[in-house]
């Protein structure tokens, strides 16, 4: 357990270290350099002003060379000041990581829920009407484009009935707890719903495959009632593998999230990511990049250790 | 048909897609999605409309005869361009999956048939793919400055430039599903005594693995190759709509939906119309490979 655990981690420590050389080497390619935006107010600077310029920021010097330095930095917690914010990176960077897994937590509790519910009433009855219904339910939310889901809602409930606000975290001079849930309502039924098209698909065919086990029988035979038939001899043993999936695409609701918060604009990494590549915000682009990637090596890192604490016959 | 007569597996399994339902449907919508999209230069020659002509007078126009769903932002015909759109959207999907498949094969076919040290280097690098948050690093690819990488100035923002971007940097991010089914499928046909007797009698790598492995692992990828052309499609709308893939003149129903928080007030219909389009071929595409893995499994003849 201990060596597996070990092995995991130095395993997602190489790929952070892989990506992080890959993003610092593509956030180089994106148009523009520092130096670009700094002559553009200032259109009088001679060539030799620009090179010296190159000189002091060290973009003379071999890729390999200035990785090198960044990661040096970046090691000690030192990530760079953020252009846009003129604030350090980790200042922008930490209040909206909060915000991003507060959507996403919220988000993948209740997609999870949901999909428990849908993917236990649908394996009732396999070919069923219900079946039918939440089937057809769970391939529009793994077909329907996030954006768009998030549009359509917008469109009706806060343009067309105005019961809800279709932007922000919150109303200007209110800002109490029960504002900040009315906000988050929108953005947290798209985020969900987008997913849980594809959690019921994992919950019915695992209660399908549960329900026709032996034991399963053996627990009718001895005159146990269905309810308790399907959710605790049943569920208990689909919930392995299932939550094992679910845990695993839980760093794949960053991408939702990433348009969730784009399209209600919450401030959370997502938007600040998109906003940091289209204001040419190297530093805050690339540490972003990497903490996505972190918080999704984290997700299948935990995956793994709920795998083996949830199946018994499992020693890793 | 009499049980004595030799049914070719290619039979059998039309036969079982016929009886998906829901795969059958979604063949016919397809259909339909594709009349609709090459019907774009006829009906634009019909209505006597330049798709890509601005006019800033007939902004947001109703429909009416000359523009069945009125006209867009910069007064085009919305119906053209939904269908000129269309053509894009699709073609992507298309494309892209055949790109990202073409790597996927590749990858999956060498891990399999060498295993050892290049099986796993290839496998963690596939694993750390799968790990990564895609639309993160689409972004990125998306706003990559191609004069950087060695391409002319001329070529970078021209508009054939931004359509084989969104073509490449998708297929870049979505192969690893293909390359892991590839590798399994491999690995089961490399000891195969066929396999044995072609590498006895001298057969290349290379050729053993375009001649002898990959025709027989392709039956089993195209459910998965289905899919891929959904989920494609998926990404070159919300790339193109965040303004990182296809650019305008050359419209798709992802960047048709660009200025979506202004429609949404001020021509509601506007803002629906593409994103219900993505939506039904997705949907088709999706239900198409459901009925497809119906046809491909032997247990589902019951």
């Amino acid at each position: 357990m201990k060596k597996f655990l070990l092995a995991r981690c130095g395993q997602a420590a190489l790929v952070l270290l892989v990506m992080s050389f890959v993003i610092y080497s593509l956030i180089g390619l994106m148009p523009g350099d520092p130096i670009d935006l700094m002559i553009a107010s200032n259109p009088g600077a001679t060539p030799e002003v620009v090179a010296h310029l190159r000189a002091i920021y060290g973009l003379d010097q071999p890729i390999l060379l200035r990785y090198a330095h960044w990661l040096l930095a970046a090691l000690q917690g030192d990530f760079g000041f953020s252009r846009t914010h003129s604030q350090p990176v980790m200042v922008v960077l930490l209040p909206a990581l909060w915000q991003t897994c507060k959507l996403m937590l919220t988000s993948f509790v209740v997609s999870v829920a949901l999909a428990f519910a849908l993917g236990v009433v649908a394996a009732l009855k396999p070919g069923g009407v219900a079946d039918g219904i939440i089937g057809l339910f769970a391939f529009a939310g793994i077909s329907v484009p996030v954006f768009w889901l998030a549009l359509v809602l917008i469109l009706v409930f806060a343009v067309n009935f105005h019961v809800l606000p279709a932007s922000g975290i919150s109303t200007v001079g209110d800002g109490g707890p029960w504002d900040q849930m009315r906000h988050l309502v929108l953005p947290v039924t798209t985020l969900a719903l987008a997913n849980t098209g594809q959690f019921t698909r994992f919950v019915r065919a695992a209660m399908i495959e549960t329900l026709r086990m032996d034991h399963v029988r053996t627990a009718r035979a001895k005159g146990a009632g269905e309810g308790r038939v399907v959710l605790v001899h049943a569920l208990r043993n689909a919930m392995i593998p299932v939550v094992t999936v679910m845990a695993l695409s839980f760093g794949g609701l960053f991408s939702g999230a990433l348009i969730t918060e784009t399209m209600f604009a919450q401030p959370g990494m997502g938007k600040m990511i998109y906003d940091a590549i289209l204001g040419n915000d190297f530093n805050l682009a690339l540490t972003g990049l990497l903490f996505a990637t972190l918080v999704t090596l984290l997700s299948n890192l935990l995956a793994d250790l709920a795998y083996g604490w949830l199946d018994p016959r499992i020693s890793l | 048909m009499s049980a004595d007569r030799a049914v070719s597996p290619w039979a059998l399994r039309w036969r079982r897609f016929r009886r998906h339902r829901a795969g059958m449907a979604s063949l016919f919508v397809l259909a339909l999605l594709l009349a609709f999209v090459a019907a774009a230069t006829p009906v634009a020659r019909y209505l006597h409309v330049d798709p890509y002509e601005t006019d800033l007078l007939s902004q947001y126009a109703p429909p009416s005869p000359d523009h069945p769903l009125g006209t867009d932002d910069a007064g085009r015909d919305e119906l053209v361009r939904l269908m000129l759109g269309g053509q894009i959207s699709l073609l992507v999907g298309v494309l892209s999956t055949l790109v990202g498949t073409v790597i996927g094969l590749g990858v999956g076919v060498v891990a399999g048939y060498f295993g050892r040290r290049l099986d796993a280097v290839l496998m963690r690098f596939t694993d750390g793919m799968i790990a990564l948050p895609l639309l993160p690093l689409l972004i990125v690819l998306g706003a990559l400055d191609l004069t950087k990488l060695g391409f002319s100035a001329e070529f970078a923002h021209s508009g054939a430039a931004g359509f084989w971007r969104v073509v490449v940097i998708v297929a870049l991010v979505d192969w690893t599903g293909i390359a892991r089914l590839t590798r399994a499928a491999t690995l089961a046909l490399r000891d195969r005594d066929y396999v044995r007797a072609a590498r006895a009698s001298g057969g290349r790598a290379g050729y053993i693995m375009t001649a002898h492995i990959l025709p027989n692992v392709a039956t089993p990828l195209i459910v998965a190759v289905t899919l891929t052309v959904g989920r494609v499609i998926l990404f070159e709308s919300v790339l193109s709509f965040l303004g990182f893939g296809i650019v305008a003149p050359m419209p798709s129903w992802g960047n048709m939906l660009n200025n979506a928080q202004e429609l949404v007030t001020t021509a509601p219909a506007l803002a629906i119309y593409p994103g219900l389009l993505i939506f039904v071929t997705v949907i088709a595409v999706n239900f198409l490979g459901d009925g497809l893995q119906h046809a491909f499994d032997p247990r589902s003849e019951r």
